[in-house]
């Protein structure tokens, strides 16, 4: 008994179906012959290509950070140090729900309330399975709540790793600067400062300071791992690693004792004092007063914090050792005083009349000495010991601007000083031809006589100052000053001397120029007449300076200063620039006291101090003499 | 003699040797990959190896069912897997989509018998009408077809309903119908298109997407293709061999035990191991192709051929699944794919093949 219907026609039928079969089985060939050229495709044309791929998926390089190298001052004393610090982290991938999480997270610890805005922009940014700092600088209390509650937060983890610390806090921080997490921008930056690959594991980069300068010694070379990892991101096994070498350590120039009493010296004035060693450049002590702690910014300021120290009047940010423009005020008088010598332009004994004041011809404005009743004969000498004006007037009007530039830029005003730290100022000696391109005016030949005492247009930073006072020191010879003495390698202990850097001597070739310009200097603190002859009384060494007081008037200072502080913030700034021992110096001086009205009341004594103060821990055998 | 004679106590068995043959061979492959995709897991081998056993037993047992029967039986069938599949879509249980019924004791997918209701009814419904099919004929095999289709698709299992729906569509395309019918079918599925579009789920939309650009998302949707084709290429003429994939060992690699078990095939044997396995599913094809050429009546004929192409519409939706050519659709690798129950239905299919070959004599001398 058969089933179904008969084949009625069975030979038509047949052939129908067969057809179709036959259809079918030529659509089951191509589409056989679609798989099998896809998989030529995929496993003959492009082996190599997907082989690199599935290396590239299978093998993670992991990088490790190296070790930022110390930085130690010049009397060995730690200044910038890597402390271990733990900081929660998260792998987004196996957190769930990660806004639930933190939003949990939140009531154990204080994370702050626009975590959650960060993560999303940083949850984007990163590569899958990379992990996201949320906290960093957790307290021992923090690690304890957390590790208690991990369980409740799959994903997140406790890192531990170095964060940079500043054992002397501010008291350091114009000269090391600090290093802050490296922004966006710094990476994007074209002039190859950050080598993306070098920096894969770093967080933190030299924002100023030494810290910025020696970036590339500090930071060392970055050690990898490559893991074997499944999908998950578990390292599985460590296929090969090479690790990171350390940056270098830094010796610093500056004494940290030195610094220490130069800012007691200032006792909570404005100002800054910058002391060079003369033979050969290194910075002794580079303070801007008042300062702030360079620690509050290694891992970010709060905003409120940093409101606080931008906004207020006596400006911490702002590195006045560096930065700060003061005119030089009658600072200029030793170098203007070479230049009448070496120009020919007065002799040692020539004397100028000094009634008070000078006129020039045709005009009636009267050019006033500070001293009102007038010098009456003054000669080279006492015109720097007692620093009459009246006899710069004169000297500037027959030595010309041009000249006067020429001058007081072999000094180091006006130019960059080339020492190591980031964004150095130049600050300004004018000319004819910078008042023409900046200020589209012709020069006034008053002018000239008012840059004669260091007033005017002219702005140095202490820097400046203390760079000229060492060059008078060396008697010409211009060494650049410096903060780095010494690289360390951290693995072998090997030191490295950096070699003082040294500019064409100022071309002063009469040999008896020195001697009258700093014998002048002398006469300044240890002269009858010296302007500063009361500070020096009972040091037991031979030193020169100069004193100085600028016009505040002529500073682009704070526009926000409060009503009630309004004349404290006029008074004059006190300026000295200074070096001792007079024969053989061993240290030199640019001191600025803001507000302080008199360089010889103010400022002058600092000087002193500070040489007492240095020669004692010198020669600590003669202290007592 | 001794080969007749053999060949007879074959047919009394109602076991097919070639088609039995490419099975077991399909069968070993599958159990050799497994071990491998498992992360080398014997019991998920021996639970397969099980499974398998329970499902050639289950075919050796329908083949002794003569067609006649399975055709009478086919109706019933069709009704009880319909209304299972209306109470899947009321109690059913699944992650996203309802696809199981849970009976304690047993938990299935009713999808499945309709996987071979659907034809084994268009073709007892076709038997005895005159062929090629009248269009009221044809209108109601299609909405025999369309029903289950639609009733799976709304699941949602796109990959499931595709293969019941081509299983029914196969009956009627060797039935004969004209291909001017074809080709109007054709053109109002293209004009359907953008309504069926927009009646898909979100996600099976974004399959789609894509499927025809995988690197618009690497890390979300596009993954598994990328993943996929990293396994399969990286593979290349001889393969990394047998438990050296690293594209599933490492995990890279999703479901990469089930519908992506092609890859790891891919990654491990290379180009001439897909060929090897080319060939054991043409083995079975070309085999089940000669019994649908050699029954002797309609219905054997319509569903030898359907059960046939069926096969390779799973082996082509899966392969060009992982290859990148097809949208990823929950199709697994017939015989290689681990997972019981499309393995049991699609032992079953090659049952009723059996069946249709060894009942013939019998109708032949009748």
């Amino acid at each position: 008994m058969s089933f179904g219907r008969r084949l009625r026609e069975p030979a038509r039928d047949t052939q129908v179906f067969v057809k179709r079969i036959a259809i079918a089985s030529i659509g089951m060939v191509t589409l056989v012959a679609v798989l099998l050229s896809r998989l030529v495709y995929l496993q003959l044309v492009n082996h190599d290509h997907f082989t690199t791929l599935a290396q590239e998926n299978r093998l993670k390089v992991l990088p490790i950070p190296p070790t930022r190298g110390l930085i130690y001052s010049g009397d060995g004393v730690l200044l910038a140090d890597n402390r271990a610090s733990f900081s929660l982290e998260v792998v987004p991938e196996k957190a769930g729900d990660l806004n639930a999480a933190v939003t949990q997270l939140q009531q154990l610890l204080p994370l702050g309330p626009e975590l959650l805005a960060r993560l999303k922009t940083e949850v984007r940014a990163r590569r899958r399975f990379d992990s996201i700092a949320l906290k960093d600088n957790l307290t021992e209390q923090e690690v304890a709540i957390f590790s208690v509650n991990r369980h409740r937060f799959p994903g997140f983890s406790i890192a531990g790793r170095l964060t940079r610390y500043y054992p002397l806090g501010a008291q350091m921080v114009s000269a090391v600067g600090y290093v802050g997490r490296i922004s966006e921008e710094e990476l994007k930056r074209t002039d190859n400062r950050i080598d993306t690959s070098n920096y894969s594991a770093t967080t933190h980069i030299g924002k100023e300071g030494v810290e910025r300068s020696y970036e590339a010694q500090l930071h060392g070379e970055v050690g990898y791992q490559q893991v074997e990892v499944n999908a998950q991101g578990r390292i599985l096994r460590v296929v090969e690693s090479q690790p990171p070498i350390p940056g270098r350590n830094l010796y610093l120039s500056i004494d940290s004792r030195l610094q220490g009493e130069a800012i007691k010296t200032l006792n909570g004035q404005k100002g800054a004092i910058v002391a060079i060693e003369p033979a050969t450049g290194s910075v002794l002590a580079f303070v801007s007063n008042p300062a702030f702690d360079p620690n509050d910014f290694v891992n970010g300021i709060s905003a409120t914090a940093y409101n606080a120290l931008r906004e207020s009047p006596d400006r911490p940010l702002f590195n006045r050792a560096l930065l700060g423009l003061y005119p030089p005020g009658s600072t200029v008088k030793p170098v203007m005083a070479a230049g009448a010598l070496e120009y020919g332009l007065r002799d040692r004994g020539d004397q100028t009349w000094c009634p008070g004041w000078l006129q020039l011809p045709g005009v009636t404005h009267k050019y006033r000495c500070w001293q009102k009743a007038g010098h009456g004969g003054v000669d080279l000498l006492r015109s720097i010991a007692e620093s009459c004006d009246v006899y710069y007037y004169s000297l500037a009007r027959d030595m010309g601007i041009e000249r006067m530039h020429e001058l007081l830029t072999g000094f180091g005003l006006g130019r960059v000083t080339g020492i190591d730290l980031p964004g150095e100022l130049a600050g300004l000696v004018p000319s004819r031809e910078w008042k023409r391109r900046v200020r589209k005016l012709p020069w006034f030949p008053g002018e000239t006589l008012i840059n004669g005492i260091g007033q005017g247009f002219m702005l140095t930073t202490p820097l400046q100052l203390a760079q000229m006072a060492a060059i008078l020191a060396n008697r010409g010879r211009v060494v650049v000053p410096h903060m780095v003495r010494e690289f360390e390698n951290p693995q072998d202990g090997h030191r490295e001397a950096l070699t003082p850097v040294e500019r064409p001597t100022v071309p002063i070739v009469k040999p008896d120029t020195w001697a009258a310009v700093i014998e002048g200097m002398h006469e300044v603190v240890q002269g009858e007449r010296g302007t500063a002859r009361a500070t020096a009384l009972g040091a037991t060494y031979q030193y020169a300076g100069k004193t100085g007081t600028a016009q505040l008037f002529t500073i682009a200072q704070d526009k926000r200063i409060k009503v009630q502080d309004v004349t404290k913030h006029l008074r004059d700034h006190a300026l000295f620039v200074s070096f001792a021992p007079l024969d053989r110096p061993e240290l030199a001086l640019g001191i600025i006291v803001e507000n302080g009205e008199s360089g010889s009341h103010t400022a002058a004594p600092i000087a002193r101090t500070l040489f007492d103060f240095y020669f004692a821990i010198r020669r600590p055998n003669d202290a007592s003499g | 003699m001794l080969r007749g004679s053999r060949g007879q106590l074959w047919g009394k068995l109602h076991i097919d040797p070639p088609l039995v043959g490419g099975v077991l061979m399909l069968c070993a492959i599958g159990l050799v990959v497994l071990f491998s995709a498992s992360d080398q897991s014997t019991d998920i081998v021996i639970k397969q190896g099980a499974r398998m056993g329970l499902g050639l037993g289950l075919m050796v047992a329908v083949a002794q069912l003569s067609p006649a029967r399975l055709a009478r039986w086919a109706p019933a069938l069709y009704l009880v897997g319909t209304g299972l599949l209306v109470l899947t879509a009321v109690i059913g249980t699944g992650r996203g989509a309802h696809r199981w019924l849970d009976f304690g004791f047993l938990r299935f997918q009713p999808s499945e018998i309709m996987k071979l209701a659907t034809p084994l009814t268009v073709a007892w419904f076709l038997r005895d009408k005159l062929l090629p099919p009248r269009l009221p004929v044809i209108a109601t095999a299609l909405v025999l077809v369309a029903l289950p289709a639609a009733l799976i698709a709304e699941q949602p299992d796109l990959g499931t309903a595709i293969l019941v729906a081509a299983a029914g569509l196969f009956v009627l395309f060797f039935a004969g119908i004209s291909w001017r019918f074809i080709g109007l079918a054709v053109a109002a599925g293209v004009a359907l298109a953008p309504i069926a579009w927009y009646s898909m789920h979100g996600y099976q939309r974004q399959r789609v997407l894509t499927m025809l650009d995988p690197a618009a998302d690497p890390l979300g949707t596009g993954y598994h293709i990328i993943q996929a084709a990293i396994a399969v290429g990286s593979g290349g003429w001889s393969g990394k061999g047998w438990l050296n994939g690293t594209q599933s060992h490492l995990e890279f690699l999703p479901e990469h035990a089930t519908d992506f078990i092609f890859a790891v095939y891919c990654e491990e044997f290379g180009l001439i191991g897909v060929l090897v396995l080319l060939s054991a599913y043409l083995l079975v094809l070309v085999r089940g192709v000669t019994i649908a050429l050699g029954a002797q009546d309609s219905f054997g004929r319509l569903m030898a051929a359907s059960l046939t192409f069926t096969l390779f519409t799973y082996v082509f939706v899966n392969m060009g699944m992982v290859l990148g050519q097809l949208p990823v659709v929950g199709v697994p690798l017939p015989l290689i794919s681990y997972g019981g129950t499309s393995l049991v239905t699609l032992l079953t299919s090659l049952g009723i093949l059996m069946s249709i070959q060894t009942h013939r004599r019998y109708l032949a001398n009748a």
